[in-house]
């Protein structure tokens, strides 16, 4: 199932409480490829599941409060902001997420269809 | 908008470079550079070349500028380009491939050439100079074929080409025409000092030998003296000095003598044009070692940019021999003269000899050998003139660690003062780079400013900028190597802590002892999750968020993010019935890529992660850790079952060696063989262990290494039985367990620990025997993580389902 909003679609991709602490979870929607995390607070925080340098998959990153490092060549990457740390530079998409009746929901946008 | 300057730069070397690195800082985008270099690299190291030779570093680690750092200058590089033609009245240069540029102005770094001794013969095949990239592969190669190099000269460049064909397993005659090597840097004390470091290597020295002839038909057989001797060779490597590379000025009417003749901004005779470097000729004197170099080059960056700058007056040599194992240093005046008196340090015990020249109570030279540590701050106090006369003379070669005379040093120092005369790093360059990064780990600046990355002989300067530009804030004990910038304490500090403290998590770990993160990051995480299991292998959980995504996931992560499994196969031997369902599984998950890896067995490639649990089952063969932090194979060679020459059951040991250490976690991977004689044919001799049959027992090699370092195993125990080949190797890599840093290799820890300090303690009965009952308890432990996860519905959701919206 599916809500719509008048930019974006919301789609229901997992359930909050099977979703495990600090593992990324790989996504795919519509040729999208989104890395969800769970953080030990119990945030949810989404982002593109490639690494600006070299495409390094970020969903099988080490993660640490707020940041993800690829694991690739250990960018460290923010999963609020989506951007790289210092000394290196670069940005990755990030994903809205939100929990309703215990199920994770993630926000694409329409663009991504064509 | 005001047009862009032309600015070209002849010689893509670290002078010149540099000096357009100066530019770049002082007025970006102010200039449209172009830069042309002969060799077809981007700018490196020259200077560290003898370590590309010796083995410790590759060509990729001595770069300086890559590639991508001339695109995002916007800089036009023509490398594998040689500049043939200056016309300096229509302001332009043209390559010997045909382009042509023109230039506001015209930067000549052209650098030195070798000087070949024009000797009869010289001409033949095995002569050559050692000087760029080019010449080191050339050495590397004609190890491979020949036996024995002869160096001719004794000086710093000929010490370090005979020091590197040694690593490359070739014999080496040093010739030198002096009674004593490197004169001219060091005093005879020390010279012969050096000598005998050297000889004990295994360099064998011909002094006062002056050359005649080089011998041979169309290869070169030896080296003919005057005196009537001769030496045999197959390869002759001219090291007698340089000269500078000036052809090209010449032609163009530019004055030489016989370097490019410059004033004190780097001016050549003819306007617009400025010479930097090693073919630079200033007042009367071409320098050829790197400190001057980058010095010039800031006058002259300066000067161009026109930013006000004091005028280049001229550098005082200092230098750093660098073979591994000798350490010498040799700074300003180092011969006494009338007027000059000296202070003297001569330890014959420990080796060590340090000589301090003072005239009019002012340091002016210094020789320090077998301890260099010295070296960079008696270097600042022979440059700064430091008056000493309220100095406690004795105490200017005693080690001043916390002592605040440093400080005070570099805070007398001028901004552009080089504190990295490897990577041309000044003062005020590390400063700056202090206080906006908020940097505060010498680790930490020489991320962002390269600043002790090649020889970390600067380290001790670094820690005092940081200590004099974040005065009490700045603690000290962070210059001791800390496990990350999460916290201040080192590995030791850290394991002694777990042990007090009984701490069993890596939470509890970071709150107890004050982490600066909550979570802390990917350096310190795996780390403590290693020493936690290591210290009470029974009771810790293993926290798989807290391994690399290879060792979480059992399978090593390709650039795609498809991953590649490798089971195991004991021994590298293997059966036709394995063989077969390797096969099948390849074929029904199609895996594109089945390769044979260099351990002896099968890597299938590019399996996607939602695929393996699933190939893992089909396989039912135990994960073969192909990437983890453990013991991966025992590569073995056929053995006395088949071979001719075999005197041992190689196949039969690495089988029984491979079955005891499976899953085993260690600090790094760990890769052991087993031959079957002294022809090694599993190449036991580069193994972390490596197991050799000889008659009537067995010798075992540690810390073989044939990865980025290559280095040859010390033979650590010569045993009898096969049952002492486990026991020695159980102690042996639980040693390594409870001692090594977290990913240091063996190669590195017995460098680090000395091979005899590690054969005391496994040789003793009594801690070899206390090693072996630890190894047990770990042992005991370990499960197969293929077989867990096929079987744990949990771990397959939580680590290998992909959610796949339609």
């Amino acid at each position: 199932m599916s809500l719509q909003t008048a930019t974006a679609i919301w789609v229901e991709v997992a359930s909050y409480d099977e979703l495990p602490v600090n593992t990324g979870k790989t996504v795919r929607y519509q040729g999208q490829e989104v890395a969800l995390f769970k953080l030990s607070n119990g945030n949810l925080k989404a982002i593109e599941n490639r690494c600006p340098h070299k495409n390094g998959v970020l969903a099988e990153g080490i993660v640490c409060d707020d940041h993800v490092f690829c694991p690739m060549h250990d960018r460290k990457i923010q999963l609020s902001t989506g951007l790289v740390q210092a000394p290196d530079t670069g940005c990755v998409k990030t994903y809205n997420v939100t929990v309703k009746e215990g199920k994770v929901y993630i926000e694409f946008t329409k663009a991504t269809f064509s | 908008m005001v047009q862009m300057k032309k600015l070209v730069l002849i010689g893509n070397g670290m002078a010149g470079v540099n000096t357009v690195e100066h530019i770049l800082k002082l007025a970006p985008n102010k200039f449209d550079i172009t830069i042309f270099g002969t060799e077809p690299h981007p700018n490196y190291n020259r200077i560290l070349l003898s370590y590309v030779l010796s083995g410790d570093s590759s060509v990729n680690d001595i770069v300086i500028n890559s590639y991508e750092w001339y695109e995002s200058n916007g800089i036009t590089l023509y490398t594998d380009h040689t500049v043939t033609e200056i016309n300096t009245e229509q302001q332009t240069v043209t390559s010997n491939q045909g382009v042509c540029v023109a230039y506001d102005q015209l930067i000549i770094a052209t650098g030195s050439n070798p000087f070949m001794l024009p000797l009869p013969g010289a001409d033949k095949e095995g002569v050559m100079a050692y000087r760029t990239i080019q010449d080191c592969e050339k050495m590397i190669e004609a190890s491979k074929t020949l036996k024995k190099a002869i160096v001719i000269g004794g000086g710093l460049l000929g010490l370090e080409a005979a020091r590197g064909f040694l690593n490359l397993g070739m014999k080496v005659d040093v010739v030198h025409i002096c009674g004593s090597i490197m004169e001219r840097q060091l005093d005879p004390t020390a010279s012969s000092m050096l000598r005998e470091a050297l000889e004990a290597q295994g360099m064998n020295f011909l002094l006062e030998k002056q050359s005649a002839e080089i011998i041979g038909n169309e290869h070169v057989t030896g080296l003919k003296f005057k005196d009537g001797t001769k030496a045999d060779g197959d390869l002759i490597v001219m090291a007698v000095g340089i000269r500078p590379n000036v052809e090209l000025a010449k032609r163009a009417g530019i004055e030489v003598n016989p370097g490019i003749v410059v004033d004190d901004y780097l001016r050549t005779n003819i306007p617009n044009v400025y010479a930097v470097g090693e073919c630079a000729q200033h007042r009367g004197i071409a320098y050829g070692l790197v400190a001057p170099l980058y010095e010039q080059g800031a006058v002259l960056a300066k000067h161009i940019t026109e930013v006000e700058t004091a005028p280049y007056e001229g550098s005082i040599l200092y230098t750093k021999l660098k073979v591994s194992g000798v350490d010498v240093f040799s700074g300003g005046q180092f011969m006494e003269s009338p007027g000059t008196k000296a202070i003297r340090i001569h330890d014959e015990f420990a080796g060590i000899y340090k000589k301090v020249l003072i005239k009019e109570n002012k340091i002016i030279g210094a020789v320090l050998f077998g301890d260099t540590s010295d070296g960079t701050r008696l270097m600042q106090m022979i440059r700064n003139q430091t008056d000493i006369s309220g100095y406690d003379k004795t105490a200017l070669l005693i080690e001043t660690g916390g002592n605040t005379n440093d400080s005070s040093n570099v805070a007398e120092m001028t901004d552009d003062s080089i504190i990295c005369g490897c990577n041309g790093v000044s003062k005020g360059t590390i400063c700056s780079a202090i206080k906006t990064q908020g940097l505060s780990t010498v680790e930490e600046v020489k991320n962002c400013t390269t600043a002790s990355r090649s020889c970390g002989g600067c380290k001790p300067l670094v820690s005092d900028l940081l200590a004099y530009t974040l005065g009490d804030q700045y603690d000290k004990t962070a210059v001791k190597e800390s496990m990350c910038g999460c916290t201040t304490l080192s590995r030791d500090e850290i394991l002694e802590q777990i042990r007090e403290k009984e701490l069993l998590h890596i939470r509890e770990v970071m709150n107890v002892l004050e982490w600066k993160t909550a979570e802390g990051c990917s350096k310190c995480r795996p780390a403590l999750n290693y020493y936690l299991a290591m210290i009470n292998p029974t009771e810790y959980v293993d926290d798989s968020t807290s391994r690399f995504v290879n060792e979480r996931m059992h399978a090593n992560i390709q650039k795609d993010g498809t991953y590649s499994v490798i089971p195991r196969i004991y021994g590298g031997v293997t059966n036709p019935a394995e063989l077969k369902r390797i096969a099948e599984v390849a074929e029904k998950f199609n895996i594109p890529t089945v390769k044979f890896t260099g351990g002896q067995r099968l890597d299938l490639l590019g399996v996607k992660k939602e695929d393996l649990t699933q190939v893992w089952e089909a396989l039912d063969m135990p994960s073969g850790y192909a990437y983890g932090k453990a013991l991966r194979t025992v590569k073995t060679c056929v053995g006395q079952d088949y071979c001719r020459f075999g005197t041992a059951d190689s196949m039969g040991m690495g089988i029984r060696m491979e079955k005891r250490f499976e899953r085993l976690n260690t600090p790094a991977k760990v890769k052991m063989a087993v031959s079957g004689c002294p022809r090694n044919c599993a190449e036991s001799g580069i193994k972390d262990l490596g197991v050799v049959a000889i008659d009537g027992g067995w010798e075992l090699y540690a810390g073989g290494n044939g990865g980025v370092k290559i280095r040859a195993g010390d033979l650590l125990a010569t045993v009898k039985t096969e049952d002492e080949v486990i026991e020695y190797t159980e102690a042996y890599l639980q040693y390594y367990r409870e001692t090594a840093i977290y990913l240091e290799r063996t190669s590195d820890w017995v460098k680090r620990v000395g091979i005899q300090p590690i054969r005391d303690v496994i040789l003793d009965a009594e801690k070899r025997i206390g090693l072996c009952d630890r190894m047990n308890t770990v042992l005991s432990v370990t499960t197969d993580p293929w077989k867990e996860a096929i079987d744990n519905e949990k771990i397959q959701k939580d680590l290998y389902e992909v959610i796949e919206i339609k």
